[in-house]
């Protein structure tokens, strides 16, 4: 009797939130255009190149997108000149979205490719967000398919494949009038080549191409607060957990400061901490033979520290019409590994990265 | 211990005993959003500015997923 008093009291707090959800209208996303200079230099690596993004509304019901982006690469970072020649090449990648939005729903649909010389990505992905209890809740639920295509300079006898699914959920719940917080969770599975063919490992000192499994999988959960500070300024903070079935666990922690200069101005101002395990086959110098073994900074022990500032100037504005906005943002990362030994040197390895965005955006 | 329960019965009872009176009301009305619609509390404000931040992280860190960003990913060895 108490159980069957529990669920219905369960079931009328849900038909509640649901009720009070059916009144409200989501907003299709507003027009937009954003072209953006973007670079990233550290380690020996520099990546940099334009980006172009517009989003248009078609009557009211469905709002479509298309992006560029370009990645100009020049590679000296300590793998390529430790063991083969600096190299230059470019990635093009292309995006397309749909937005359809029906009552208190909104359905995105994604499709992207992404192209270099050696390797070729495409990926489609599908969106639902649903309103809810007053506009105040928001769930969303998301998939992602992506096939890989892997190729090797010079080496047309190398050619291999590997597919990946995306699955997450989240929810964004506003607490206060002042106070709103996100919940993240993405779970995300791989199969097929996961390295790279030009990487070398050790082991036992001698020099061998690494050896990676052939699926990897993967969840991850993070948590953010907004909150209005009262004095036209904002701060966050966030936390992601992340973990994999090669053993990897890492943290991530983020917080930021926003405030408002006149009514042109916005700066703000950011903090990151970074720091992941290593992998289980992952080793500096292996002293065992082992049947996966990797020398992939990315899998190894480190942690990163980034300070990052950010300005926006309001350039023209006419209120209802359109406004026009010049953007800086500027990002110092310190990366730091415990267990990967620059071979040069002898001691273990570090640096320092910059990655810089300069972008105009505009609403209309 | 025993307290404890009886403390956690208590809250639980009350919190679902009031929803079958009446379910929880949004408490913050449309009207009271305004703060919250100001782009300075949005969670993010430039899509391309997310994406190359993203994939500068992808790239170079082990973690991945669950960052809010919709779709996107790329090949990157």
């Amino acid at each position: 009797m108490a159980a069957t008093d529990f669920w219905r009291r369960l079931g009328a707090f849900l038909g509640g939130l649901l009720a009070v959800g059916g009144a409200r209208a989501v907003d299709l996303p507003g027009d937009s255009a954003e072209a953006m200079f973007h670079s990233y230099s550290g380690g020996g690596v520099t990546a940099n190149g334009p980006a172009l993004l517009v989003r248009k509304s078609v009557m009211d019901k469905v709002s479509l997108s298309a992006s560029y982006y370009v990645d100009a690469v020049s590679n000296a970072s300590i793998d390529v000149v430790t063991t083969a020649s600096p190299y230059k090449e470019r990635r093009n990648e292309y995006s397309l979205g749909a937005d359809y939005v029906y009552r208190d729903s909104q359905i995105t649909f994604g499709l992207n490719r992404s192209k270099e010389p050696d390797y070729t990505a495409n990926r489609y992905s599908l969106d639902i967000t649903q309103e809810t209890f007053g506009g105040m809740t928001s769930v969303s639920l998301g998939f992602t398919r992506g096939s890989d295509e892997v190729g090797k300079h010079y080496s047309p006898e190398f050619a291999d494949i590997a597919t990946h699914w995306q699955y997450r959920v989240g929810l964004t719940q506003i607490l206060t009038p002042r106070w709103i917080a996100s919940a993240n969770f993405e779970a995300i599975s791989d199969d097929g080549y996961l390295g790279s063919p030009y990487r070398i490992a050790r082991v036992f000192g001698a020099a061998v191409p690494e050896r990676n499994p052939r699926t990897r999988s993967s969840r991850a959960m993070k948590f953010r607060v907004n909150g209005d500070l009262g004095s036209h300024d904002a701060m966050h903070v966030e936390y992601r957990y992340f973990w994999d079935n090669w053993a990897i666990k890492a943290h991530t922690l983020e917080g930021g400061y926003s405030r408002y200069f006149g009514d042109r101005w916005l700066a703000d101002a950011s903090l990151r901490y970074y720091r992941q395990g290593h992998a289980l086959f992952y080793s500096d110098n292996a002293q065992a033979e082992t049947t996966y073994v990797s020398r992939n900074r990315q899998l190894s022990t480190f942690d990163s520290i980034g300070l990052g500032g950010k300005v926006s100037y309001t350039w023209r504005k006419e209120p209802g019409k359109y406004e026009v906005k010049l953007n800086g943002s500027y990002e110092f990362v310190r990366f730091k590994y415990s267990d990967f030994t620059d071979i040069r040197t002898g001691s273990a390895y570090g640096f320092n990265a910059n990655v810089l965005q300069l972008y105009v955006s505009a609403t209309f | 211990m025993r307290a404890g329960v009886l403390l956690f019965v208590l809250i639980a009872g009350s919190v679902l005993g009031g929803c079958a009176i009446k379910p929880i009301e949004p408490w913050v009305k449309p009207y009271e959003r305004e703060r919250l619609a100001d782009p300075i509390m949005a969670f993010s404000r430039s899509s391309l500015a997310e994406r190359h931040r993203d994939h500068v992280r992808d790239v170079r860190e082990g973690a991945r997923g669950a960052t809010g960003v919709q779709g996107g990913g790329c090949g990157c060895n």
